[in-house]
């Protein structure tokens, strides 16, 4: 318990350098963060397209089996879109985020802690979190909601080829119900919770790696703390913000 | 500020430091002097890199005073510190290149960070530098692919680019060939004779350190026990430095580290 507190103290006060370093190297070192937001999108790409097409066709399965119950078959694609939009969507996407890209980050920046690199950095003075830390936190930042805007827009095709395709549902209706009932602020709750689980998970990535022991032992536990730590906090805040939202 | 003072480029006086309760740095107090190589010396686990980094700012001291080329280092700004960090270079055990950039590139990062300077003119530094540590032949070369000895010339080429006034070493000899071990020793003089800068080296290896360096300070239990010429230290009088000095087993620093009775131990059950 006492360490769990002192975590969340170390980790507000390192997002606290982090937000004071932004000014300083965001403007200054904007090919750092591109480079960054490919590395955090490309790793996790093609993982969350085949996750999404998969959420998507157990959603029209499980969504069809449920709906067909009250002859409401007709809402697979309501069904659908707001349970990607408003969860899975953001929620999958982020765990799947902190396995792949999350732990990649974590490990290359205790990679670099272990090799003194960032000692080095320190020494020719370049401070290692406007270089290493600052761009790799951005660019999961802005990855995140991009990745869960592929994730839902696969799950929907997923459970159209399922509803549409399998079970036989109409494609008009399928369409015409989902943008009818479907409201902008059901996306921009989506959108809402993927911006602070891009917050979350970078920052535990980004944290885990810079505080890290720096011996081999001390990434490799790192990175474990990385995903399990991110999936714990994504999870409670999906909580927060829903029960706030509502 | 006096002559005599400016005759030193490093001055700490009463310095202490200390990991939890156990003390590392005891009121110590040395200065090191400009244009020689001086060696801090001692066996493992002194606070010798401890003071390197203290030195440098990277640790705050409990107490006492660190001067760098006039400026008390620990009462500092982070700006003021990043300042004076230019004019410093140094060389990490393992060299700590940044294993994302080939050589050429590792020792045009302080350049790029530091300078606007034009492609060209930084092509023109880097090679020169990497030329003088006699890898301009590797500059297309990863850190992965370079032997320990290689990858700490490549340290050193990053370490000189800026133009440093002090140059530190941390264990530059750890771990090298005898090949490279002399390649490195021949460096370390020539780099501070030809470029009139300061070069402090950490070591525990006597015999290498001896060959290049104008003057040595042991330390121990966080004090400097002796200071002077190689050819000093090797007469000095104290049992602890002719133990040091000369490598050998049992002295002052005993064989056996302190237990219980021998025959007491064996005979008892637990």
């Amino acid at each position: 318990m006492r360490e769990s507190i002192e975590k969340l103290g170390a980790v507000t006060i390192f997002f606290g350098q982090i937000l004071a370093a932004l000014p300083r190297a965001a403007l200054s070192r904007p090919r750092l963060v591109v480079a960054q937001i490919h590395n955090a999108g490309t790793v996790s790409l093609i993982l969350i397209m085949i996750c999404g097409f998969f959420v998507g066709m157990v959603l029209g399965l499980q969504g069809y089996d449920s709906l067909s119950r009250f002859s409401a078959e007709d809402s697979l694609g309501t069904l659908s879109a707001l349970s990607l939009f408003k969860e899975l969507g953001p929620v999958v996407t982020a765990l799947l985020f902190a396995g792949r890209a999350g732990t990649a980050m974590t490990s290359e920046i205790g990679l670099m802690r272990a090799t003194d690199q960032l000692s080095a950095m320190e020494m020719m003075a370049v401070d290692p979190i406007e270089r290493v830390v600052l761009p790799r936190f951005l660019g999961g930042v802005i990855a995140m909601p991009l990745l869960v805007a592929i994730f839902n827009a696969v799950g929907i095709t997923g459970t159209y080829a399922i509803g549409v395709s399998v079970m036989g549902v109409d494609s008009g209706v399928f369409w015409s119900q989902l943008l009818t009932t479907v409201d902008l602020s059901d996306v921009a709750e989506g959108i809402f919770k993927s911006v602070v689980f891009g917050i979350a998970a970078s920052l535990l990535a980004v944290f885990e790696g810079y505080a890290c022991t720096p011996t081999a032992e001390g990434v490799g536990a790192a990175t474990t703390r990385t995903v399990v730590s991110t999936a714990v906090s994504i999870l409670v805040l999906d909580y927060l913000i829903t029960a706030a939202l509502i | 500020m006096s002559d005599a003072s400016t005759d030193y480029i490093v001055e700490i006086e009463g310095l202490c430091f200390s990991r939890g309760a156990r003390p590392i740095l005891d009121d110590l107090s040395l200065g090191i002097r400009r244009g020689e190589v001086t060696a801090i010396m001692g066996p493992s686990g002194t606070g010798k890199t401890t003071l390197l980094r203290l030195i440098t700012g990277q640790l705050q001291p409990e107490r006492g005073v660190i001067r760098v080329d006039g400026r008390i280092v620990n009462e500092l700004s982070r700006r003021e510190l990043y300042e004076l960090r230019r004019g410093i270079g140094m060389l990490f055990q393992q060299g700590a290149l940044l294993t994302d950039y080939d050589v050429f590139e590792n020792v045009a990062f302080p350049l790029r960070e530091h300078t606007d300077l034009p492609e060209r003119m930084i092509r023109q530094v880097v090679l020169t530098k990497l030329h003088a540590v006699g890898l301009r032949g590797a500059a297309g070369m990863m850190p992965s692919e370079l032997s320990g000895g290689m990858a700490r010339r490549v340290a050193l080429a990053r370490a000189i680019v800026m133009d440093p006034k002090l140059l530190i070493y941390d264990e530059p000899f750890a771990g090298l060939d005898p090949i490279s071990l002399g390649v490195v020793l021949r460096l370390v003089r020539n780099m501070n004779d030809a470029l009139g800068i300061t070069s402090i080296v950490v070591s525990h290896d006597v015999e290498q350190t001896a060959a290049v360096v104008d003057r040595s300070f042991i330390l121990a239990d966080g004090k400097v026990v002796a200071s002077g010429t190689p050819e000093q230290l090797r007469t000095h009088d104290s049992g602890f430095v002719q133990q040091f000095m000369h490598g050998l087993a049992d002295g002052p620093v005993p064989f056996h580290y302190p237990a219980s009775d021998y025959a007491e131990h064996l005979l008892s059950r637990r």
